[in-house]
């Protein structure tokens, strides 16, 4: 092992004074959202107070972004892995500039998209005061994401020779797609699954302008608790979030390892 | 046969794609020239006094942003690609790890800092008996954004450290280079196209962030903010519209261009 010089250390104490920038906040705001009074600090007793209050207030919103959500992975796995498919298969310039104009939905900023799909469409009453209309914006948001971690996986499998191998033994193109293809990009898939899941729940900057007040997701409601509800219930709040968004993160951390890991087995 | 394939399979993203955003993006643009001044209206955020500083101080922030990030990347990432320690992969992790908090919960994350029940304010009164509070603020917005872009860029400049060359340093350090003059000639270099990519990202986020100055405070003057308010408070829909479709193309050309660069250097690396 090398000698630790005073470089390290200086480098070390720098990376954990990150590591609390980021982390400690989380930490403080978890433990507000169980305090008493957070001001008299914890002293003041643990209670679950305020998660009851929160679960009374807004439970409507967690289930709307919990179906948003699945509403959203489901429209992103129809149009976005067969998208994935065709650019994968498709050689030249226009697969390249289909794959440009997907991405653009996550380069533009979600106030921008927002502002045009009301101006668009803001008059159609039905559509505009649904649910459907955020989910419109979330699938427009998340969809790049299903696309480019499923067509990596098809850039990394010898797609063509899959499916000439399985066409040769007699297969439609029906059993190549669902028998032989689906199962190669598993990994792309579950990733492009975790991260539209995850950033569908957490999406704010579109979902504000989006919603109505039947129409409330979690991150919306969290902006009403802060602006007008006391620290410890905005921080239940946040708690509650956490609870939900933390899991999707690790397993997200995990899929993404999982295929390193795989490549240095076989190697 | 196979082409029609190939169509048939694109047509749904294909058609949702162009009826929910290349269509209502079209008409945005269509209404930003409809307002009173007509297509005057795409010039104002350089004309109008008031627009323009919004546009100055968010160009202002978002840079300032950027370069804090990548410098705090830099040395946490070529750091953490360098040595082996116990825990290191849970470091990682927690450096990555806010990557998906809405823009709202990293505003609150400030107020838990530096609001007015926050750990900055009670550490400087028990220290100078003097509370420091400035979530509210513009510093309290960069600190928000440094929050969000730190995870954002941290990984992409890890990927770029493990392909550096150690046995470079070591000829510029046998040459009798000092460790400043290592970073600013091989290690710097070494990273750019990691630095241009990760920065492009960090600078088109920061331009077009609304959560975090949404909860921080309404009365910051970051362009986001100003296309808001000109859309709920003065129903300007025409000028929301043309501020946000030039905010939109601001960032989307930054990626592009960044895209290209880094592409192109990647190359010539290799």
């Amino acid at each position: 092992m090398k000698k630790r010089g005073g470089l390290f250390w200086f480098q070390l104490g720098f990376t954990l004074l990150i590591v609390s920038f980021l982390i400690v906040p989380v930490i403080l705001s978890m433990l507000a959202g169980l305090t008493v009074n957070y001001q008299s600090g914890l002293e003041s007793g643990l209670t679950f107070r305020w998660v009851t209050a929160v679960w009374e207030g807004y439970r409507q919103t967690i289930f709307l972004s919990i179906a948003l959500a699945l509403a959203s992975l489901a429209a992103t796995l129809v149009l976005g892995v067969p998208a994935a498919y065709v650019l994968a298969r498709a050689r030249g310039g226009w697969a390249r500039a289909i794959e440009e104009l997907l991405v653009m939905p996550v380069a533009v900023p979600g106030l921008a998209t927002a502002l045009a799909l009301i101006v668009a469409y803001g008059t159609w009453g039905g559509f505009r005061t649904s649910w459907t209309f955020i989910l419109v914006g979330h699938v427009l948001f998340t969809l790049p994401f299903m696309v480019r971690s499923v067509l990596a996986v098809m850039h990394a499998i010898d797609l063509k020779t899959l499916e000439e191998g399985a066409a040769s033994l007699g297969a439609s193109f029906g059993q190549r797609f669902f028998q032989v293809i689906l199962p190669n990009c598993r990994s792309g898939i579950l990733a492009g699954a975790l991260m539209v899941v995850t950033l569908s729940m957490g999406e704010f900057n579109m979902t504000w302008l989006l919603h109505t007040p039947l129409t409330k997701t979690l991150p919306v409601g969290l902006a009403d608790a802060y602006a007008s509800l006391r620290l410890e219930i905005g921080s239940a709040y946040t708690l509650v979030f956490f609870v939900m968004i933390v899991p999707l993160l690790v397993a997200i951390q995990w899929a993404a390892r999982e295929p390193r890991a795989r490549r240095m087995e076989r190697a | 046969m196979a082409r029609t394939r190939l169509f048939l399979l694109i047509l749904p993203a294909g058609i949702v794609f162009a009826a929910f955003f290349l269509l209502p993006l079209a008409q945005l643009f269509v209404i930003g020239a409809g307002g009173k001044d007509g297509i005057a209206a795409y010039a104002a955020i350089v004309t109008d006094r008031n627009y323009r500083a919004s546009l100055v101080a968010t160009v202002l922030l978002s840079g300032g942003v950027t370069l804090a990030t990548l410098i705090i990347s830099g040395i946490a990432g070529v750091f953490l690609t360098r040595n082996r320690f116990p825990f290191r992969p849970a470091v990682t992790a927690m450096l990555t790890f806010p990557l998906a908090f809405p823009g709202v919960v990293i505003g609150f994350m400030v107020i838990m800092l530096a609001g007015r029940q926050g750990l900055v304010g009670d550490v400087t009164q028990w220290v100078f008996g003097d509370k420091l509070v400035f979530a509210y603020s513009m510093a309290g917005l960069f600190m928000g954004y440094v929050y969000f872009s730190i995870p954002r860029t941290i990984l992409t400049v890890m990927a770029s450290a493990e392909k550096l060359d150690p046995k470079l340093e070591e000829a510029a350090r046998s040459l009798g280079a000092s460790p400043l003059r290592v970073v600013w000639d091989v290690i710097i270099p070494g990273l750019m196209p990691a630095f241009v990519a990760a920065g492009a990202i960090c600078f088109a986020t920061a331009m077009g962030a609304f959560g975090t100055a949404f909860t921080l405070a309404t009365r910051i003057n970051v362009l986001p903010m100003v296309i808001y308010t000109e859309f709920t408070d003065q129903a300007n829909i025409a000028m929301a519209a043309a501020l946000s479709f030039i905010l939109g193309a601001i960032t989307w050309l930054v990626l592009a261009v960044a895209r290209t660069a880094a592409g192109s250097s990647v190359a010539a690396a290799g």
